[in-house]
């Protein structure tokens, strides 16, 4: 980042950005979004550097020393929460991405049955074809938290980004003064709007 | 041999043996012939005889004075009735000692430091006896009023007296009469708030209980005074005894002709109805008192207009608690200066209180206002049992806060308490000892308002439920400083947004106890997690 | 007809006796923002969203019921009535079940339009996730509990204008909802005539027409209103 104005005082200006991505519970459409930025992402390559993303990167694990993150999805299961608790301590500027992240959206309609074991008794035993079995595979399927629940319930967040997803203009909006040192102020229903 | 035994069989005692109690004693006496010492005696079941906390009690009277038992037993009724029905020829009754029951000393200032008006005839006379309400006295102001015909100087008597509304808001009683009576329109409604419905509170109930002719003779006066035909008592169906007591003494006084068309030969009629509650604490807040009258949804409405202007039915109402209404009789016999005279510049005559709680004497005492706290607590409630100290002293329910311990000096008047964040309230006075957590306490009073709220609006419906969330996450330990400061700004959101007293004083137990028990609060806190690599603006 | 001259939000306004805050705000081009309010239906003062500071009371008031009075100096949008309504609009948004993404109101709600309004990016307070219900035994509409933020419209339009009564408010608190008939099912219940008038003025999706999908319902209050205006001025050729 080139300028001390923004949570960017460790920046040089000689170094680009490290951005990152995570996609918790969620349907990616949020990253799609971000692949509809199309050409700007050209000029993203030039600011930032993908250190971690499902869409842009290979790298397995949470590096750290990124300085900004946009994580979405709820944080519905045991691997979100500890991925979530990794990009909190490694992260200068996280942003919750979307209105799943934000307020827990479709993946939190299940907290409407109170509890992962009734979730997971009506997808696999009640709504089974007969030979309903509920899973279990300790180290890998990760155990469902009792609710799923947004980011900022769990760990502190710097910004919110809603939408259902958010517009890729929209994404442009809160990245652009980041990537410039800035800080971005997001209101009216073209960047805030839910849904 | 010749005495009263009176049974204190209201709703406390009556559940803890005293129905008992007077069933047995009664057989004995039914039972005696002459010249059986039981033969001669009088028993009375009778209202609240005050240290409800020492129930079930047994007073006697005889030409010797008066004398109080407790620690009656539904298993010690028995030998009590007993005792009695074995006494040896010649037996005085005062010296009488009814086995499994402990003297109670009416020398203490618990009964000395009291001064009772309104509760004068508790606790004496046998509530579902008009003849023995008359032979104290009830209807004697009425009669005399009717007689000298002058509604104006009433009203100017009760204004003069400085009472003021005893429901807690401390509204000038003399003012809402004069503004009611000044109401155009040939029909007017009185209505009496009997909807008691804070936790810790029954001081209203001991009145209806114990005294109903009391209250219907004041709010006789009052619908006289400002010109009202038509009554209502909306009472709390929790309170069957006092509902029963009301329904005999309204049927006993229309036979009498102190209720009803002319009155006492007069040409003043007042029709007088009960209404029970169906259990919602909403319903004593007037606007939704009325709509519950009315057969409508208990829920409140934005004021004004008030009561006053458009009240029951439309018509322009005067609603007062029942203290209040029970505070006029006796105002009227000892006269506005005497009155006046007995409560602080501000706050005329006398309160009544239920004393609950951690304290070892605890029940229902009329004090003059303006009587430091401390006195009722520490002097007359004996203070906090078992080597305990008192921490705080709750007043005014779900709408008010507490004191703490080092402000007990603070006189009981409305201006003092609304000082320290508390209010008077309807005279619910909780002792709390050095063992509670006041975090607990406002957690319990927002659960109530939870339960309680009527929905009709956001703040309250909503925001009581954020707030209850909140004080269960401090109790468990796992608020930060964050949390701490969203109760508190939320708190104030909620009081300052919500449409009726119930959302607007929900909050007042949380703020009363972080002003003064912060570190209560304090305490739970968990600590700060480990900050973030870098700080952000 | 007399006239009140008040000041709101530093601007100078005469107005006829009887406006309310509300109105004179919106004539002058103020918005206030409001929810339970709808111009054709009574007041009843319940969403707070429209509270207004008044010089010379601490009290804060609804615009919606207060009459304009000589000389008030009102405040419509201090930065403490801002953060009052952005509550108002978290508490509404958590004590529901409202996902905007799969919404039949979805882009024509106006509690979604009023989190924008309010510039709540998202709620401080925790989502409650209650379990509710959808009602879908009337014929033509349906009624989603989760969405329903108890405005009453529904409830005042069936009665005021409709004067079937078809819906009302049951339980209290947190467990209020809003009830056809005697909580029957709404298709049950014979008083309905099946105008649709609750679905035009309800602001969210809480009350849809069948068939609607995700933002394909848009509330139209301005019918009631047409309808209302025609009946009070017998004039009913536009």
């Amino acid at each position: 980042m080139s300028s001390g104005t923004g949570p960017s005082s460790s920046a040089t200006s000689s170094r680009k950005v490290r951005l990152a991505t995570v996609w918790l519970a969620g349907c990616s459409g949020c990253h799609m979004s971000f692949l509809d930025l199309d050409e700007w992402l050209l000029e993203l390559a030039e600011l930032a550097e993908i250190v971690y993303s499902p869409v842009g990167s290979d790298v397995k694990t949470y590096p750290e020393g990124v300085d900004v993150c946009l994580v979405e999805g709820g944080v519905a299961n045991a691997d979100n929460l500890e991925l979530l608790h990794q990009v909190r301590t490694r992260t200068r500027v996280l942003i919750s991405f979307g209105d799943c992240a934000i307020t827990a959206n479709i993946p939190g309609m299940r907290n409407m049955l109170h509890g992962a074991d009734p979730v997971l008794r009506k997808a696999y035993l009640e709504l089974a074809d007969g030979s309903g079995q509920l899973p279990h595979a300790p180290g890998i399927v990760p155990e469902l938290l009792e609710r799923v629940l947004p980011v900022h319930e769990l760990v502190p967040v710097e910004l919110y980004l809603p939408g259902c997803p958010p517009s890729a203009a929209r994404i442009r909006a809160a990245l652009e003064p980041l990537l410039q040192g800035g800080w971005p102020e997001l209101s009216g229903a073209d960047l805030i709007r839910f849904g | 041999m010749s005495g009263i035994l009176r049974v204190c069989t209201a709703a406390g005692c009556a559940g803890c043996g005293g129905s008992a109690l007077r069933e047995q004693l009664g057989a004995v006496i039914a039972a005696a012939t002459t010249g059986d010492p039981a033969s001669g005696l009088a028993l009375k079941g009778v209202g609240c005889l005050g240290p409800c906390g020492e129930g079930a009690l047994l007073e006697l009277e005889s030409a010797s004075g008066r004398r109080l038992f407790g620690g009656i037993t539904p298993e010690g009724v028995a030998a009590v009735a007993a005792s009695l029905a074995n006494l040896s020829p010649g037996t005085d009754l005062g010296t009488w000692a009814p086995p499994a029951a402990r003297p109670i000393d009416l020398e203490q200032p618990f009964f000395r430091l009291q001064k009772r008006l309104v509760l004068e005839h508790c606790g004496r006379i046998d509530p579902e006896s008009l003849a023995e309400a008359l032979a104290a006295g009830s209807y004697g102001q009425l009669r005399r009023v009717l007689q000298e015909n002058r509604p104006e100087a009433v009203i100017e008597q009760v204004r003069r007296s400085g009472l003021r509304g005893r429901g807690g808001g401390g509204y000038p009683t003399g003012l809402k009469w004069a503004t009611v009576a000044r109401m155009p329109g040939p029909e007017k409604v009185v209505v009496c708030n009997a909807d008691e419905g804070d936790p810790g509170a029954f001081m209203d109930r001991s009145v209806l209980e114990g005294d109903p002719h009391r209250l219907l003779e004041g709010m006789a006066i009052a619908a006289w005074a400002v010109g009202a035909s038509r009554g209502f008592i909306y009472v709390r169906a929790e309170y069957p005894m006092a509902i029963a007591h009301l329904r005999t003494a309204i049927a006993q006084a229309e036979d009498q002709g102190l209720l009803g068309a002319a009155i006492a030969g007069s040409a003043f009629g007042f029709q007088l109805e009960l209404r029970v509650g169906a259990g919602a604490f909403v319903c004593g807040e007037e606007t939704a008192l009325i709509h519950s009258i009315e057969g409508q949804r208990g829920v409140p409405r934005p004021r004004p207009p008030y009561p006053a202007e458009v009240g029951v039915f439309g018509l322009p109402t005067l609603i007062n608690n029942v203290e209040t209404f029970a505070s006029v009789p006796p105002l009227l016999a000892i006269g506005a200066e005497a009155y006046a005279a007995i409560g602080t510049t501000n706050s005329g005559g006398t309160k009544v209180f239920s004393l609950t709680g951690d304290v070892r004497l605890a029940g229902v005492l009329e004090v003059p206002m303006g009587t430091p706290i401390a006195t009722i607590v520490e002097t007359m409630g004996g203070g906090a049992p078992d080597g305990h100290a008192i921490k705080a002293v709750q007043t005014g329910g779900p709408s008010g806060g507490c004191v703490p311990a080092n402000r007990l000096d603070t006189p009981v008047d409305y201006e003092s308490l609304q000082e320290l964040g508390s209010i008077m309230g309807s005279g619910g006075m909780v002792v709390m000892d050095d063992s509670t957590s006041m975090v607990d306490v406002a957690c319990f009073f927002m659960a109530f308002c939870r339960e309680e709220s009527c929905g009709k609006c956001i703040p309250c419906r909503s925001g009581t439920v954020q707030l209850h969330l909140l004080l269960q996450k401090h109790l468990a330990g796992e608020a930060d400083a964050a949390d701490l400061a969203q109760l508190e700004s939320l708190c104030h959101m909620v009081k300052d947004t919500s449409l009726c007293g119930l959302g607007q004083s929900a909050p007042k137990p949380v703020l009363s106890t972080l002003r003064h028990f912060r570190g209560d609060y304090l305490a739970l806190l968990r600590p700060e997690p480990e900050a973030t690599p870098e700080p952000v603006p | 007809m007399s006239v009140r001259t008040l000041r709101i939000d530093g601007r100078d306004l005469a107005v006829p006796e009887g406006t309310t805050l509300l109105q004179a705000a919106r004539e002058a081009g103020i918005a206030i923002p409001t929810l339970c309010h709808l111009e054709g239906l009574s007041p009843v003062a319940a969403c707070r969203l429209c509270l207004v500071e008044i010089e010379g009371t601490d009290k804060l008031l609804p615009a919606c019921i207060t009459p304009a009075s000589e000389g008030m100096v009102v405040q419509t949008a201090t930065p403490r009535l801002q953060d009052i309504r952005r509550t108002v609009v978290e508490l509404l948004f958590t004590e529901g079940n409202h996902v905007c993404a799969i919404c039949v109101a979805n882009g024509h709600c106006e509690l979604q339009d009023l989190a924008v309004t309010t510039g709540m990016d998202h709620s401080r307070l925790p989502y409650r996730f209650p379990a509710r219900r959808v009602d879908l035994s009337h014929p033509f509409f349906g009624l989603d509990h989760n969405r329903c933020i108890l405005c009453t419209r529904c409830v005042r339009v069936c009665d005021e204008v409709e004067g079937a009564h078809v819906w009302d408010v049951g339980w209290r608190g947190e467990h209020c909802r809003i009830i056809a008939g005697l909580d029957e099912p709404w298709g049950a219940v014979d008083a309905c005539t099946n105008c649709g008038k609750c679905v035009q003025v309800c602001p969210t999706g809480a009350l849809f027409h069948k068939g609607d999908t995700t933002a394909e319902k848009h509330d139209e209050p301005a019918q009631l209103q047409a309808l209302v205006h025609a009946r009070h001025h017998q004039q009913w050729n536009p």
